[in-house]
């Protein structure tokens, strides 16, 4: 069965490319731009994993991963924080608040198939 | 006879072995290792600065002149010591206790630190002192053309004697006196060299007495015999003459700025004077016991018309006794330059610290206190000081032409600095004594001794005309200057003493007592006057009609019932009775008023207690010490406040200043995400992409539509980084300006041209405007249009987007509108758009970092003018305001 994620990222580049590399190892993207309705979207597409940018417009990455953990559909769904932010704290703010994964941008492709693989395989 | 170079010679070695004595003594000070420095040894003879060379020389010629009367200046001092030891001690205990550093200061001090009256008694010390350095320099000249008149050779120029004389003295003040800044104004080397010099002086004398005694009279029967039949020894004393030159002798030696160095400030420890009051009378009686003899031989011996103040050099040089005489030199030397050194010391000190350092305190305003270099300042101004003393003194020297005898300089000097007596006295004995009043004596007795004395003294048509002194001011015969009120049968030096004096103490006690004192006057008042009451018990209780009851109430009043209560049953107690009203002993009394101290201050206790207590009235001192106490607290707890206030302010600002850096911190950190977050993501896409294209089985379409988004993302970075240096420029105001003028429609036409908006945005341009003449950046001005125009095409969200520009002229510059027909910013966001990164819309429009209006702003603002959102239009408004002329 094809597994599908959810992509929630504001840059139309990035989506491209993540909706590439990951589409051609077999895996369906779907993208969400917006902070605001990101809860909605989840529920609507029901992913096998989530990729979720912190900064984006209306709410935070952060805040969004907060609402997808309360809710106890989610709870245990890997989320991947994909983030300009690279600071220590911005990571450790992740893990505490339930972050399965956490990448840095820029990326090499190879590192994102490979953790969302990993995160695929371990859900 | 006498070579004058070998003199001088002599007189150089001498200045040399005085350098090396102060030097040492200093030294040896600075150790620690300086007992024998302070001893009561030391203390007498430093007193010895009193006999100057006026007592040196002068008091043969007096004695050959007036007889027995050249006494009256041992006398006085004699008394003082003496008969005045009490004034003495206290001079000395409130010049310690107040840490007084010279006449001056006591005056000022004692009448609330006047700095008036410390620049009067400067003023006045400085004119009284003059005469007698003058008188100084005359007598070293003078001696040294003694000698050499048997050269026959050149003759000494004396005037130039003088000066290098003047020269010489200055410096070694200046290197002895102001060497450090000490806070009791102390100087050890001088001290010693003064001793020494002391010394030298007295066996010097003694020297050419003996000589004359045994070696011309031919022993103490002829001698004798020789006074009995000169024509000096007339023992007749004129009573007046004598009781008014030993005051004045006995007051100068009390006002005397030098005096007061030695006597006062030099003093280190009070029971010297105990000595001195003996030794000194004594010292004066060993400098006085040859100078009737030496007087009347040289009378008898010396060719008549020679100068009787010269006796005791020329007697041994006219016996061929070149040896002794260069010795009686060294003596009057000695004498001459002690006086010099300790006046200009104490002078300069009365001159840096009453009109000097005030004058630069309020020139230099509140720095000076900050940077601390006052030290410097006031060891400059000392130097000067000096200098300026001894230049004094020469130009007198020059002006009286060397003319008046020795003993009436002195004398001048002596009337003049007696002028400060009567303040002085009353400054610590008079509790009634003021400010004003004592101003006001000092300079009435000024006026009338210069009047009476000094003037005349220069010489007529230099200050007074011939007709002032034979007629009178204004012609008025009661103000001739030599017979005041018409009372012309006085002896001169009397008639002025007399006169200035008591109009000083009339015009000082009248004045006192019409003016009131200030509380700053009226506490150093009482510091002054009880400078010997303080520790020992002064007043006790003696029982009186005070009821227990009443006592209570009024202790109630001040401690409180309950503490009261307690405090009355407990020395119930002590006296064996029952309850709580102690039988108002004088012992309970005085515990009582010690209770009260702790509250409200002893002396206002002292006068609650005083007027409960039947018997004991509440005096006028009692109810000034509860105003002084009451003064002393007003001003302590205003001191309080203002301190008080000063760490409030402080805590605030540090606040202030400790949010402003965490709002700065916060800034710093979101700025740096904001940009970091800027970069990634371009790079991000341009990483992703790259690896992409490496696939081999890549379409082609695929590979060209994704290099195009690789360069597209390039060049947003690459915009990206212009801006940011761009703003960073800006921001910093290192941008430099390219102003000229030009038109609104040259701009508008640039701006357009580096847009590429066809079809995105319909731009309507105010026509009727667009040769408004503009003197600025046009470039910068430019930029700011370029970036409006884009933002219109970017976000304006209307169906036909349309950018409406207009301007107009007002009276400060130029207004230009930047009007589209979207939905605008919404209301809260207004603020929001000229921050930095502050990018409000949904969605992120690629090549868009947020710069934009905080450049814009930053441009406007380094122009001259401003941006600004403009409310109340249907779309986003954005209104650009520019004065006339740029204001760089």
């Amino acid at each position: 069965m094809t597994k599908h994620i959810l992509l929630i990222e504001d840059e139309p580049n990035i989506i491209e490319a993540i909706t590439f590399i990951l589409l051609r190892k077999g895996i369906k993207v779907d993208a969400h731009s917006n902070g605001a309705s990101a809860l909605e979207t989840v529920k609507s597409t029901n992913p096998d994993a989530v990729i979720l940018d912190v900064m984006l417009p209306n709410r935070s990455g952060f805040d969004i991963l907060q609402d997808i953990r309360e809710d106890t559909d989610f709870a245990e769904i890997p989320v991947m924080m994909l983030t300009a932010r690279g600071q220590t704290k911005d990571r450790e703010r992740a893990m505490e608040l339930g972050a399965t994964a956490y990448m840095t941008k820029p990326f090499s492709n190879s590192d994102v198939i490979e953790a969302i693989t990993a995160l695929l395989e371990g859900a | 006879m006498f070579s004058t170079d070998i003199l001088i010679g002599v007189s150089l070695i001498y200045v040399a072995f005085l350098f090396a004595v102060a030097f040492l003594a200093e030294r040896a000070n600075q150790r620690g290792r300086a007992k024998w420095l302070r001893s009561p040894l030391t203390y007498t003879l430093s007193l010895s600065v009193y006999c100057t060379a006026w007592t040196f020389y002068g008091a043969v010629g007096f004695a050959a002149r007036s007889g027995l009367e050249f006494l009256t200046i041992y006398l006085g001092p004699t008394g003082v010591l003496i008969g005045w030891w009490w004034v003495l001690r206290r001079l000395v205990r409130i010049g310690r206790a107040e840490r007084i550093t010279s006449i001056a200061d006591l005056i000022s001090s004692r009448f609330g630190k006047s700095t008036s009256l410390g620049w009067i008694v400067t003023v006045l010390a400085v004119i009284g002192t003059t005469p007698y350095i003058a008188l100084q320099l005359q007598s070293v000249t003078l001696s040294l053309a003694v000698f050499g008149q048997g050269d026959g050779a050149v003759n000494v120029n004396a005037d130039a004697t003088a000066l290098w004389v003047a020269a010489g003295l200055a410096v070694f003040t200046i290197v002895f006196g102001t060497r450090n800044l000490d806070v009791n104004e102390r100087h050890s080397g001088v001290v010693m060299a003064i001793a020494v010099e002391a010394v030298v002086k007295l066996l010097a004398l003694l020297a050419v007495g003996v000589f004359v005694v045994w070696g011309l009279a031919g022993g103490i029967g002829p001698t004798l015999n020789l006074i009995d039949t000169s024509p000096i020894a007339d023992w007749s004393v004129p009573t007046g003459r004598w009781i008014g030159l030993t005051f004045l002798s006995a007051a100068a030696f009390l006002c005397l700025p030098r005096m007061y160095q030695v006597l006062v400030v030099e003093n280190s420890d009070e029971r010297h004077l105990a000595t001195a009051g003996w030794a000194f009378p004594f010292y004066l009686l060993l400098m006085s016991l040859f100078v009737v003899p030496i007087a009347v031989v040289g009378l008898k011996m010396m060719p008549a018309g020679a100068n009787p103040d010269l006796f005791v050099l020329t007697l041994p040089l006219s016996a061929g006794q070149n040896e002794l005489a260069v010795f009686a030199f060294l003596g009057g030397f000695s004498s001459a330059t002690s006086m010099v050194i300790v006046a200009a010391i104490a002078l300069s000190t009365m001159v840096s610290n009453h009109i000097v350092t005030p004058i630069w305190l309020r020139a230099a305003g509140e720095g000076a206190t900050v940077s601390g270099d006052i030290r410097s300042v006031v060891i400059l101004s000392r130097r000067l000081s000096i200098a300026a003393i001894l230049g004094l003194g020469y130009v007198y020297y020059r002006l009286s032409g060397g003319g008046a005898a020795l003993a009436a300089i002195g004398l001048i000097s002596f009337a003049g600095v007696a002028q400060v007596l009567p303040v002085m006295l009353g400054g610590i004995f008079w509790r009634g004594a003021t400010r004003i009043g004592a101003a006001a004596g000092l300079i009435a007795g000024f006026l009338v001794w210069a009047y009476t004395m000094f003037l005349p003294s220069v010489g007529t048509g230099m200050f007074l005309s011939d007709s002032i002194l034979n007629n009178g001011l204004f012609g008025l015969h009661w103000l001739k200057p030599r017979a005041l009120f018409g009372i012309s049968d006085l002896d001169p030096v009397l008639h002025a003493v007399f006169w200035s004096l008591l109009i000083n103490t009339l015009v000082f006690v009248i004045g006192s007592l019409l003016t009131n004192p200030t509380p700053l006057e009226r506490m150093q008042a009482f510091q002054f006057i009880t400078a010997f009451d303080s520790g020992a018990s002064p007043r006790s209780w003696r029982s009186g009609a005070a009821e227990s009851e009443d006592l209570l109430l009024m202790a109630q009043r001040i401690l409180g019932a309950t503490e009261a209560q307690k405090l009355f049953r407990r020395f119930a107690q002590d006296q064996g009775i029952e309850g709580y009203l102690p039988s108002p002993t004088p012992a309970f009394l005085d515990d009582l008023e010690r209770a009260l101290a702790g509250s409200v201050g002893s002396a206002t206790a002292h006068a609650m207690v005083g007027q409960m207590v039947a018997g004991s009235a509440v005096t006028v001192e009692d109810l000034m010490a509860v105003a002084d106490e009451t003064a002393q607290i007003m001003e302590y707890s205003h001191q309080l406040e203002t301190k008080s206030a000063e760490l409030t302010s402080t805590a605030t600002q540090l606040r202030d200043a400790n949010e402003k850096l965490m709002q700065l911190s916060v800034q710093k950190d979101a700025f740096l995400s904001q940009i970091s977050h800027e970069l990634r993501t371009p790079m991000t896409s341009i990483r992703s992409f790259s690896e992409i294209l490496q696939d081999k089985g890549l379409k082609a379409a695929d590979r060209v539509k994704y290099a195009t988004i690789i360069s597209d993302e390039t060049q947003r970075l690459t915009r990206l980084l212009d801006d940011l240096l761009d703003l960073s420029v800006l921001e910093n105001g290192q941008v430099t300006l390219n102003i000229e003028t030009g038109t609104l429609g040259q701009v508008l036409d640039q701006a357009l041209a580096a847009t590429d908006i066809k079809g995105q945005v319909t731009v309507l341009r105010p026509k009727s405007r667009e040769s408004l003449s503009i003197t600025t950046d046009l470039d910068r001005l430019a930029q700011v249009v370029i970036n409006l125009i884009t933002n219109a095409a970017k976000y304006c969200d209307a169906v036909k987007p349309q950018l409406k520009i207009l301007a107009r002229e007002t009276d400060t510059g130029i207004e230009v509108d930047f009007i589209d027909n979207g939905s605008g910013v919404p209301r809260g966001k207004r603020d929001l758009i000229f921050e930095k990164f502050a990018r409000i819309s949904d969605e992120a429009k690629a090549g868009s970092a947020g710069l934009g209006l905080a450049i814009c702003r930053e441009i406007m603002t380094n122009l001259g003018g401003s941006i600004e959102y403009l409310p109340g239009q249907k779309g986003a408004a954005f209104r650009l305001r520019l004065p006339h002329q740029p204001t760089v």
